[in-house]
């Protein structure tokens, strides 16, 4: 009965218990954590859903590893760049957090749009979460904007002309171009103004407002409770559906945690751990060269996650493109936004809606090929290749004096930046390994004279004797010149001591390969 | 769905809900003057709903003007770059005897509206083409597509633009690729035997160098 027969560990109990109740009183700490960490979710919750929590963690990680890198960064155009070279090579562990903040945005879009995707395919958006998945789109908007800005905090050549292309798009806003532009660069030009403004989006307005999206998207998430997963022959019915869900959870659900959040745990720490491995192995992203408007020699690309962006933009017929940058982006994002009240009822199952399983495929694949192609970048000219790519021996082998001169025109005449031979060259033109096989004497001459399709003519650039002996030299690529697969084929080659003639027909087209 | 919302407010916990009856009783008793209350009662509430109704219009106006006012500052520096309608000057580029005819060169420049804190980005550059004894053309590297530096080969006599594949001739002529037009051209002036150009802005679609 009395204070001193009671044990030290009952005693500290019940003052922990006294504690928690004066903290309850005070705050109703208890009854937020019974509406979130323990509200109940359905018993089949699991594996599909970890992908929010998963992009949520890495987010948690953006904030973390953001705020120390902000401590040391100096967001001035002067200094920005050796700022970065100073965490990388003179704090302590600087260069694993660049790391980690670098490949963590890779890994919260990647995260982001699987959720994405998932909750789509689910019909998860349906009655009554419609603003949950507006929420998302905004989030999705948000991490994507924080990415973008992101990459421009690097200050090197490919966010400098990364503006570059930002403020060509601005400037086509019909009208408001000119203040559009100055509005994102902070000047009429790229300059200091143009990464403070960056960095107070990066770090102030963008996070602020994916806080506060999360939050919402949260709260609806608390509010409405977590979807099941989907079965065909259960539409949603938005005159019975809360009833009936809040039926089942309560007599099946089971509390989020520790039920359905061991799963989001285990995926969530795998990926940690693949996190770690990667920004460890892989390292910092760049900076890469100089922030240097000077240095002409540069080849911008954006980030992986824009290489898709990149490649429209070489490949959308110039005459649409002004409207498709300037309405395309609004469109595709209110078409988005808009998912859950085009359709807020009926078949959740994916096998139920065709179309929708249609769409994330064609989607998908037309990112993943438009980001392949952004990686290969056929388009663009090797600026390089007429002084640095190899030739192939077998490509000049057997030829005569004036053909070999045609093989020098061809390779300082800058022909090799958008021409292979051999696959070696740029790819922006045909492949010319073969070309006496299609073109004549007569056309070869006036493709080069004066040019076509996407060629420039080079009628002004090259004499006539240099274009002669150009000619020369490509009449002489008919394919002979390939190493050959087939027995026997190579003794079929025709001699190369004999001057060609000029109508690349005579070598008829021999089977190779 | 609101109401779902409402009550779980008033779940939330016991005094929660006692607080709010009590505002409820405090605010609501004297707005409604039941019949058996005096008529002085009833001047007295009268004075102190106009009062009440005064100090409301007062916080609205006291609120509306202070605010319009800090919106002032803050607005008004957020959109100042936008209001810069003319920011070029002339910016000399070399004398002319350093320009053969007939040659097209990368010159650079320093931004007229640079600071210090700009670093690198505070120069620029562009292509000088020499015509003929004073006579020149001026392009901006900027590629007329969405903005790339375009590299100047001189045994083509093409400028190519490394980002999606546009094309120029000599002349800034479009030659090839998804550009619009052909490069952007500076303004030029000699003045005291030295090449000038007006610069201070990205060139784009709106408006030329």
């Amino acid at each position: 009965m009395t204070q001193e027969k009671m044990k030290p560990a009952v005693m500290v109990k019940r003052a922990a218990l006294d504690g928690l109740r004066w903290l309850d009183d005070r705050t109703g700490i208890l009854w937020m954590l019974r509406k979130s960490v323990f509200h109940r979710v359905p018993r089949n919750a699991k594996w599909w859903y970890v992908f929010g929590s998963a992009t949520m963690m890495f987010f948690t990680i953006q904030i973390a590893s953001g705020i120390v890198l902000a401590t040391v960064y100096a967001p001035s155009a002067a200094q920005a760049y050796e700022s970065l070279v100073y965490i990388d090579e003179q704090v302590p562990f600087g260069w694993m957090l660049r790391a980690l903040h670098g490949w963590s945005s890779n890994a919260m879009c990647i995260m982001m749009l699987i959720h994405l995707a998932q909750v789509f395919l689910h019909g998860a958006y349906k009655f009554p979460r419609e603003l949950t998945w507006v929420s998302g789109v905004f989030l999705c908007l948000t991490t994507l904007g924080l990415a973008f800005t992101g990459q421009i905090m690097r200050w090197d050549a490919d966010a400098y002309w990364g503006l570059g292309i930002g403020a060509a798009i601005a400037d086509r806003a019909p009208g408001i171009g000119n203040q559009l532009r100055a509005l994102l660069l902070g000047g009429p030009v790229i300059s200091g103004a143009t990464l403070t403004r960056f960095f107070t989006l990066h770090v102030f307005i963008l996070p602020g407002a994916a806080i506060a999206l999360i939050g919402c998207h949260l709260y609806s998430v608390l509010r409405n409770g977590i979807s099941e997963m989907p079965k065909a022959g259960e539409p949603v019915d938005p005159a019975t559906y809360r009833e009936g869900y809040e039926a089942r959870v309560h007599k099946d659900g089971v509390p989020f945690y520790p039920d359905a959040a061991r799963h989001d745990m285990v995926f969530c720490g795998a990926m940690l751990l693949v996190l770690i491995g990667v920004a460890a192995w892989f390292g910092p992203f760049g900076p890469g060269a100089l922030p240097d408007p000077r240095i002409i020699e540069a080849s911008p690309r954006p980030d992986a996650l824009f290489l898709w962006l990149f490649a429209a933009l070489a490949l959308l017929p110039p005459a649409s493109e002004t409207f498709l940058l300037l309405v395309g982006p609004p469109v595709a994002i209110a078409i988005l936004a808009a998912v859950p009240f085009l359709s807020n009822r009926g078949e959740r199952a994916p096998s139920r809606r065709p179309i929708s399983v249609l769409l994330v495929v064609l989607l998908t694949t037309g990112f993943a090929v438009l980001t392949l192609l952004g990686v290969r970048s056929p388009w663009s000219p090797q600026m390089k290749a007429w002084t640095s790519t190899p030739s192939d021996i077998a490509f000049t082998a057997d030829r005569t004096p004036l053909e070999l001169q045609g093989a020098l025109e061809f390779q300082f005449a800058q022909c090799r930046n958008c021409h292979s031979i051999g696959d070696a060259g740029g790819k922006r033109g045909p492949d010319l390994t073969t070309v006496a096989t299609r073109l004549s004497w007569d056309q070869l001459v006036r493709q080069i004279q004066q040019g076509g399709g996407n060629m420039p003519a080079y009628g002004k650039a090259l004499s006539s004797v240099e274009t002669q002996a150009l000619v020369a030299y490509l009449s002489t690529l008919d394919g002979g010149d390939l190493r050959a697969t087939l027995t026997g084929a190579l003794e079929a080659q025709p001699a190369r001591d004999a001057a060609p003639e000029p109508v690349a027909a005579e070598h008829s087209p021999r089977q190779i390969q | 769905m609101s109401d779902q919302g409402a009550n779980g407010m008033h779940d939330r916990n016991g005094k929660l809900d006692q607080h709010d009856q009590n505002d409820k009783l405090d605010t609501k008793n004297p707005r409604e003057p039941s019949a058996s209350r005096s008529c002085q009662d009833c001047a007295h509430a009268a004075a102190k709903e106009s009062r009440r109704g005064f100090l409301f219009a007062a916080g609205t106006t006291l609120l509306t003007i202070g605010g319009a006012l800090v919106a002032v500052p803050i607005v008004g520096a957020a959109l100042a770059p936008a209001a810069n309608r003319n920011p070029s000057k002339w910016i000399p580029l070399g004398k002319l005897v350093d320009f053969k005819v007939g040659d097209t060169v990368l010159v650079t420049f320093t931004n007229p509206w640079g600071t210090p804190d700009d670093g690198d980005t505070r120069e620029n550059a562009c292509y000088v083409r020499c015509l003929e004894a004073g006579k020149f053309q001026v392009f901006a590297v900027n590629c007329a597509h969405l903005g790339c530096p375009v590299e100047w080969f001189e045994q083509s006599r093409l400028f190519m633009c490394p980002c999606h594949g546009g094309v120029y001739y000599e002349d800034g002529s479009r030659a090839s690729g998804p550009p619009p037009r052909g490069l952007f051209e500076y303004q030029w002036r000699i003045a005291d035997e030295n090449l000038e150009i007006f610069a201070g802005r990205l060139p784009g679609l709106q408006e030329d160098a």
